[in-house]
């Protein structure tokens, strides 16, 4: 078809485009309408976040990891909290309230993220509804996260050693309304996607990685579940208590878009299945971990005693200074593996604080899976990759 | 297979290659020479299955000699456990690429090089990744000021 044609043409996709996420730039280099050729630039939204994480405590690092993956605040504060507590040897301490609501949160993240990743993905594509059903829900769990956090995204609400606060009162049976719900939600998305002959025909054998590939270029979560490697960090090396619950990992191997879309939604169904186990075992109990050396006193003694006040004060303006050391540790965030890599010098600042972001390792298999196929398909594959170019640039 | 037992492998194999071990909080990192880090990433995936390179990155130890540590964190999705090595990186001085070893590894060197200015060879496309081309200096190294490029160096908090 293309064999007489010597000249391709090369076209500038974003950074202010639309279809991209946010502000990523892809060369790509045309025969006709095949990609010859992928190249992606990213870096548009760096903001120093390890640089600067070096020149603040501890505990001021936390509101930075919100703008990292500002689709899913919560995991990243998560990954985040969990590596301070391992560098300080007090994972053990974390009472059992702090790691459900934790556990329940995470999961309303997950759903949160998947939500905005489904309603993009089908408006790239071209189904303009599911994105207004999506985002339908996705506004209860702002609002969820409103209550709890005092803001709709950047939310801030994990501590080391525990949460910020406790769930208000009445949330715990808005939370469970919502996750009852949303089963029949997905049903109604599937219903508009899964059998529709156009969706399939721009999902199915679109954007292949095949098992190997994946693992060697690095995907992780969902992208790589896609791909037929069963492998779930909430489910091989727990934290916070997953090990508690009783949830599956789909796995499909048919390696394309449209494999990693029934992935996806069957997270969803998984994620609403541990919120309502975790809200099961939830019971009252203390939010914050007894280690006054390191843990904020609770807000009430703040508020109500000298000595509650001199402790939050002297936390907060000298932080706490681990031992020296270094630890690795990641989190199952909705896009895949997120790490915090930590080393300590005994100061009371990281001496580094490396992020593992899953959207720039995923992004680097753009330009294998998109290469020799239809321009069009490159819109199906950064869907389908589910990036954010706030976690890619950091 | 325990860590330790990873550990006697790798030494086993490379024995005048590691030069520390060290272990905290339930987590092994081994310390290795720069020179051979190809083939010892290589054993690490062929022999003891850690086929997913997590994360490459890199520290700036200031003041000592030699100045930057590349670190790996790998990981075996067959037996799920996590590994981490260390090679020491002098300044002016280079590392071999692992790219060859795992894909991943093409932009995580790319960030290592814009943003630490750590050096590959034989890397396939060392680019900024992060920055624009025409960018001076490496941000994440320890002289490099905060508050940006012409200003003083951070000198520590002053309260």
């Amino acid at each position: 078809m293309a064999a007489n044609n010597t000249e391709t043409m090369t076209i500038n996709m974003g950074p202010q485009h639309p279809s991209t996420h946010g502000v990523l730039q892809l060369i790509l280099e045309l025969d006709g309408e095949i990609v010859q050729k992928a190249t992606p630039h990213i870096g548009f939204l760096h903001r120093g976040i390890e640089k600067l994480s070096e020149h603040r405590t501890y505990h001021q690092v936390i509101p930075l990891t919100d703008r990292m993956d500002y689709l899913a605040p919560m995991s990243n504060n998560l990954g985040y909290v969990l590596a301070v507590e391992k560098l300080l040897g007090i994972t053990d301490e974390i009472p059992e309230r702090a790691e459900r609501v934790r556990v329940i949160m995470a999961e309303l993240t997950r759903l949160k993220s998947h939500l905005v990743w489904l309603a993009c993905h089908a408006l790239d594509i071209g189904a303009m509804t599911v994105f207004l059903y999506c985002f339908r829900e996705r506004e209860h769990i702002t609002d969820i996260y409103e209550k709890v956090s005092g803001a709709r995204m950047t939310s801030n609400y994990f501590r080391v050693g525990g949460l910020s606060d406790d769930l208000p009162d009445g949330l715990e049976q808005q939370i469970r309304e919502f996750a009852e719900s949303m089963p029949a939600h997905i049903e109604e998305y599937e219903g508009l996607l899964t059998g529709n002959k156009i969706w399939q025909k721009r999902t199915i054998g679109v954007g292949v990685i095949s098992a190997e590939d994946a693992v060697d270029i690095g995907l992780t979560g969902p992208s790589l579940r896609g791909s037929g490697v069963d492998w779930d960090l909430r489910r091989d090396n727990p934290y916070s208590g997953y090990e508690d619950y009783d949830f599956d990992v789909p796995v499909l191997n048919d390696c394309d878009t449209f494999a990693r879309y029934k992935v996806r939604l069957d997270e969803m169904r998984q994620s609403s299945r541990i919120i309502l186990q975790a809200l099961d075992k939830l019971k009252p109990g203390p939010i914050l971990a007894d280690c006054p050396k390191v843990v904020l006193p609770p807000k009430q003694d703040v508020v109500n005693t000298i000595e509650g006040l001199i402790h939050h004060f002297k936390i907060i303006t000298e932080g706490f200074k681990p031992e020296p050391g270094e630890v690795f540790q990641s989190v199952e965030a909705p896009k895949g593996e997120l790490g915090y890599y930590l080393v300590s010098d005994g100061s009371a600042h990281p001496y580094r604080m490396r992020v593992r972001p899953p959207s720039f390792v995923n992004l680097q298999a753009l330009p294998q899976m998109v290469e020799g196929k239809l321009l069009a398909d490159v819109v199906a594959v950064i869907g389908t990759l589910d990036i954010v170019l706030g976690e890619i640039d950091r | 297979m325990s860590d330790q037992a990873i550990v006697e492998k790798i030494k086993a194999k490379f024995s005048s290659e590691v030069l520390d071990v060290v272990e905290f909080r339930g987590e092994t990192t081994v310390t290795v020479k720069k020179e051979q880090i190809v083939d010892i990433c290589t054993f690490m995936r062929d022999d003891l299955g850690y086929n997913l390179l997590c994360d490459l990155c890199s520290v700036d130890y200031m003041g000592q000699s030699p100045r930057y540590m590349v670190v790996y964190n790998m990981y075996n999705i067959t037996t799920k456990q996590r590994f981490r090595i260390k090679a020491p990186v002098g300044e002016d001085e280079k590392i071999d690429t692992v790219s060859t070893v795992w894909g991943t590894a093409n932009w995580l060197e790319r960030e290592v090089w814009d943003l630490m200015g750590i050096e590959f060879n034989n890397h396939p496309d060392q680019r900024r990744i992060m920055l624009p081309a025409d960018w001076e200096g490496h941000p994440l190294r320890k002289d490099y000021p905060v508050q940006g490029p012409d200003r003083e160096p951070y000198q520590g908090r002053l309260s």
